[in-house]
């Protein structure tokens, strides 16, 4: 039995312990707004936080997640937009929307380390997302934006 | 966004809860994926006013439009329906887009080929003009006054005289009674009073998209569901010889493994083939499969190795084709002798690698299957479907949830049919999720091309002959197995249509034969044509000593429509009439003096590797000239810091969208000319995820790209695409002035950059 927290809820998993995180959110918990992109840690698609980390939960296992506080894309909105969404949708970032989730997700996580990127932290962070779609320099401005400055 | 549905009309969840008359279930779809019902109707349908397919408006004032065409994230979901808004005169906030199912009562809903906005804003215009006539008519027979004195605000009916006003919900019931307006009786906005159209709208789905509730196919789900992993066949056409699925079988939560025919050539749009793992999960059925032990039996296409392949189509291309255009004798001018360039280019092959991968869940039963599908073409699911199954297009119900990138690839529905097919086997709705894997080996790739290129300069520099030679192998190859030979479909993407100002000038080709499927790839043939010949003009201009952006507008030539169909009869311009979309030299040259002009072009000091390179391209009917500048450091290290892009599309609909687009194919562009590469070993693919299939990534796109929309009274044109084909020559022409080095072959991750 496998123990851990998702969103705030307690949540007991009995499967096997080497199913990634990203499909117990997906296929079990039916929290899709986490994206399978790779399966590889390649394109961030998947990017969840672990105890306000974030991780790529396409290769996070079960057993790794145990006794962890899992937070997805559905919990990060209280009281309104997040302000990284807030500039998201200021910036009108996406185009097919696919990647953002994850985008937002390790954008968050970087301002929380960094709350003044450079533009070389954010290269140095965000480069691990891949978007097909090319909205690179939207993400660039909203982290900007999120963080207070004008982009 | 749960949604509480009457399910045992539906028909759903027979045999597996309940067979209560009034079973309720949770099904983790939004409203709007499957809103439009094949038995009931649309939204819009059940509105008391719906004139048209795509709209209905409510008694509370709601107005459904119906989006037909898919939504992949070039905001067509939301600009087409904006069109219909604004001849409405709808309060936009008030607007509930519904999007369709697969249906030809809405008409083509292929999406590709950028002409969502230019086959579709005057059906929307004339779906809003209508419906707003009818609500006119009923508030002046109500207020007793004459219609011309009537006006509207948004989504309201006003007669300013007797200061009356009635809004659009309370009007719906009365205006459903009238007769529906002939066309020609309509009357539409003056541009003037636009609210929407030429300002655009964020996407509708924003708001969803960032907080992750938006609904993409991969989030697809219904109750009792299976999910599936498919081991296709790895060389096209191979067939299962046999297959060991004890170890799968052992995995918890796999309960079968089904064997999924081999195609038939053409492989059109069927499935490939192959083995597939059952799962009641994702993971369980991808982990099952990669314990699967299967034998195959290869097959004619196991010959396929890049390599010698690209060697015989260089060879081809050295000897002569075929002509699809010619005009003047280049023949007779390359015999006089003098200043002749000679120039080979090769583009590989591409895969599409949308960050979401193909999948499609489908529900078999009855003789009937409901399919919700990340596809760009919904009514050739239901034909694929229908051939498959043996049942008629109409038992099909395709619904179009969001897709993750399509860029071509899910043009073709064969990993709808494979769900269907394995639904019907199973007796349980199957959801086919491809693995990354799966999507770059199994592709339908963009073609690999080879090109050859011949000019002769005169006294000025400028060619006095130009010959242009292609080989590929043709899309046809996916519809037809003796389908080696170019359509005009694709000789017309950059090559049949070269502007340029030369009296003798030949466009020929060659065909070849394919080995992987072929398919289309955003702006297709118009990117190897393009960087042939906008890297061809560029040595050209060097070889003249001449400025680039100099040279280019001198061989664009003056103002004039370009007579193409005198020497190319075949040119289709994309289905467009050339007296609405003739080839217009003004418009090439619009464009490259305003992408020169804003860039700075030679105004700039450029430091050591820094080099600028401009290239011009029109595809989809638009004009788009690009400059790019690059640095290149001692290590061959690339930096692209700014691009600058103009746009001339006509009426452009939703500029901020549009601006969206062509940064997004400048980093397409990117990743093509840098990175792109699927090459094949005895007929299997060597590229399997992004690590060996890379695209730019944020350190490796443009830093910024600017983009400059032409004001245009021409009509509209496509956005999707034509920012793709001028990036990677110009990309290449910045290189060269930066480091001295043509680059005529890509990926640059083959050249040697650095000193």
């Amino acid at each position: 039995m496998i123990q851990l927290k998702v969103n705030g809820v307690q949540r007991t998993f009995d499967g096997e312990p080497d199913m990634p995180l990203l499909w117990y959110l997906r296929d079990v918990l039916a929290l899709t707004g986490t994206k399978f992109g790779c399966g590889m840690a390649l394109c961030g698609a998947c990017t969840v936080q672990k105890n306000g980390k974030a991780i790529r939960s396409c290769i996070t296992t079960m057993q790794r997640a145990a006794g962890s506080d899992i937070r997805t894309i559905e919990d990060i909105a209280s009281n309104g937009l997040h302000p990284v969404q807030k500039a998201w949708v200021e910036v009108n970032v996406p185009q097919c929307g696919y990647c953002q989730s994850g985008q937002i997700m390790q954008a968050i996580s970087l301002l929380n380390d960094k709350p003044k990127p450079t533009d070389e932290d954010i290269d140095d962070v965000m480069s691990g997302n891949i978007c097909r779609c090319g909205t690179y320099q939207r993400i660039r401005a909203a982290i900007k934006t999120a963080a207070g400055e004008r982009a | 966004m749960n949604h509480i549905a009457n399910v045992s009309r539906r028909g759903f969840l027979q045999g597996m809860l309940s067979t209560g008359a009034f079973v309720l279930s949770v099904r983790f779809m939004p409203e709007a994926l499957w809103a439009a019902d094949a038995l009931s109707g649309s939204r819009a349908d059940q509105s008391p006013l719906h004139p048209s397919v795509y709209l209905g408006v409510d008694t509370d004032g709601t107005v459904y439009i119906v989006a037909h065409r898919s939504e992949m994230g070039t905001t067509s979901r939301t600009s087409l329906p904006l069109v219909l808004a604004e001849e409405l005169d709808a309060d936009w906030s008030r607007v509930k887009v519904q999007q369709a199912i697969g249906d030809p009562r809405y008409g083509s809903q292929d999406t590709d080929g950028s002409h969502s906005i230019r086959d579709f804003y005057q059906p929307m215009r004339e779906a809003g003009a209508t419906a707003r006539l009818m609500l006119v008519r009923a508030a002046a027979q109500q207020w007793g006054v004459p219609e011309t004195e009537c006006l509207t605000e948004p989504h309201v009916v006003v007669h300013k005289a007797t200061a009356k006003r009635a809004g659009f919900g309370e009007l719906a019931t009365a205006a459903a009674k009238l007769p529906v307006p002939k066309k020609d009786e309509l009357k539409f906005k003056p541009a003037s009073t636009w609210r929407y159209v030429g300002k655009g709208q964020a996407s509708y789905d924003l708001e969803d998209i960032c907080t992750g509730k938006a609904k993409f196919g991969m989030d697809a789900r219904i109750d009792g569901m299976l999910y599936a992993s498919i081991e296709h066949p790895p060389v096209l056409g191979a067939k299962v010889k046999s297959f060991d699925d004890k170890a799968p079988l052992q995995v918890k939560g796999v309960s079968q493994t089904v064997v999924i025919d081999t195609f038939t050539p053409p492989h059109h749009f069927q499935p490939l083939g192959g083995i597939a793992v059952i799962a009641d999960n994702t993971w369980s059925a991808m982990k099952g499969r990669k314990r699967l032990k299967a034998v195959w039996d290869n097959g004619p296409h196991a010959v396929y190795s890049s390599d010698q392949f690209k060697k015989e189509l260089q060879a081809t291309a050295r000897n002569p084709g075929k002509a699809a255009r010619n005009q003047g004798d280049v023949d007779a001018v390359f015999a006089q002798g003098g200043k002749i360039l000679e120039a080979e280019y090769y583009v590989p092959h591409l895969a599409h690698a949308s960050m979401e991968p193909p999948v499609a869940l489908a529900d078999y039963r009855d003789g009937k299957v409901e399919v919700w599908a990340s596809t760009q073409n919904p009514q050739a699911v239901q034909e694929t479907l229908s051939e498959k199954l043996g049942i008629p297009k109409e038992a099909v119900t395709c619904h179009v949830p969001l897709l993750g990138g399509g860029f071509g690839r899910k043009s073709k529905p064969d990993y709808a049919a494979e769900a269907a097919i394995l639904s019907k086997k199973v007796g349980r709705p199957v959801k086919v999720v491809w693995s990354r894997e799966d999507d770059i080996r199994f592709d339908y790739y963009h073609t690999v091309s080879a090109m050859y290129m011949k000019a002769a300069l005169g006294a000025d520099g400028l060619p006095t002959a130009w010959l242009q030679r292609s080989v590929f192998p043709s899309i046809g190859s996916t519809f037809n197995v003796n389908g080696t030979a170019a359509g005009a479909g694709e000789l017309q993407q950059g090559w049949t249509d070269l502007p340029f100002n030369i009296p003798n000038l030949r466009a020929e080709n060659s065909g070849a034969a394919a080995h992987v499927r072929i398919g289309w790839l955003r702006s297709v043939a118009n990117i190897y044509h393009a960087f042939a010949a906008q890297s061809f003009a560029d040595e050209c201009a060097h070889a003249a000593g001449r400025d680039p952006v100099e040279y280019l507008l001198a061989l664009v030539g003056p103002a004039r429509i370009v007579d193409v169909k005198k020497s190319a009869p075949d040119y289709p311009n994309y289905g467009g009439s050339l007296e609405d979309y003739p080839i217009d030299t003004a418009r090439y040259r619009r464009v490259i003096e305003l992408a020169a002009e804003k860039s700075g072009w030679g105004k700039q000091k450029l430091g050591k590797g820094q080099g600028m390179g401009i290239a011009v391209h029109r595809s989809f009917l638009t004009y788009v000239a690009t400059v790019v500048q690059v640095e290149v450091n001692d290590q061959g290290e690339l930096r692209i810091p700014r691009v600058d892009t103009a746009v001339d599309a006509g009426l452009v609909v939703n500029p901020e969208a549009t601006r969206n687009q062509f940064e997004g194919a400048a980093v397409f562009g990117t990743s093509l000319a840098r990175f792109g590469e699927i090459t094949a070993t005895n007929g299997v693919i060597d590229q399997s995820n992004f690590d060996t299939y890379p695209v730019s990534r944020m350190n490796e796109a443009p830093y910024q790209t600017n983009v400059y929309i032409v004001e245009s009274g021409a009509p509209p044109a496509g956005v999707g695409e034509p920012g793709v084909p001028p990036f990677a020559p110009a990309l290449c022409n910045a290189i060269f002035a930066a480091t001295g080095k043509r680059v005529r072959e890509l990926p640059l991750s083959r050249s040697k950059l650095g000193s």
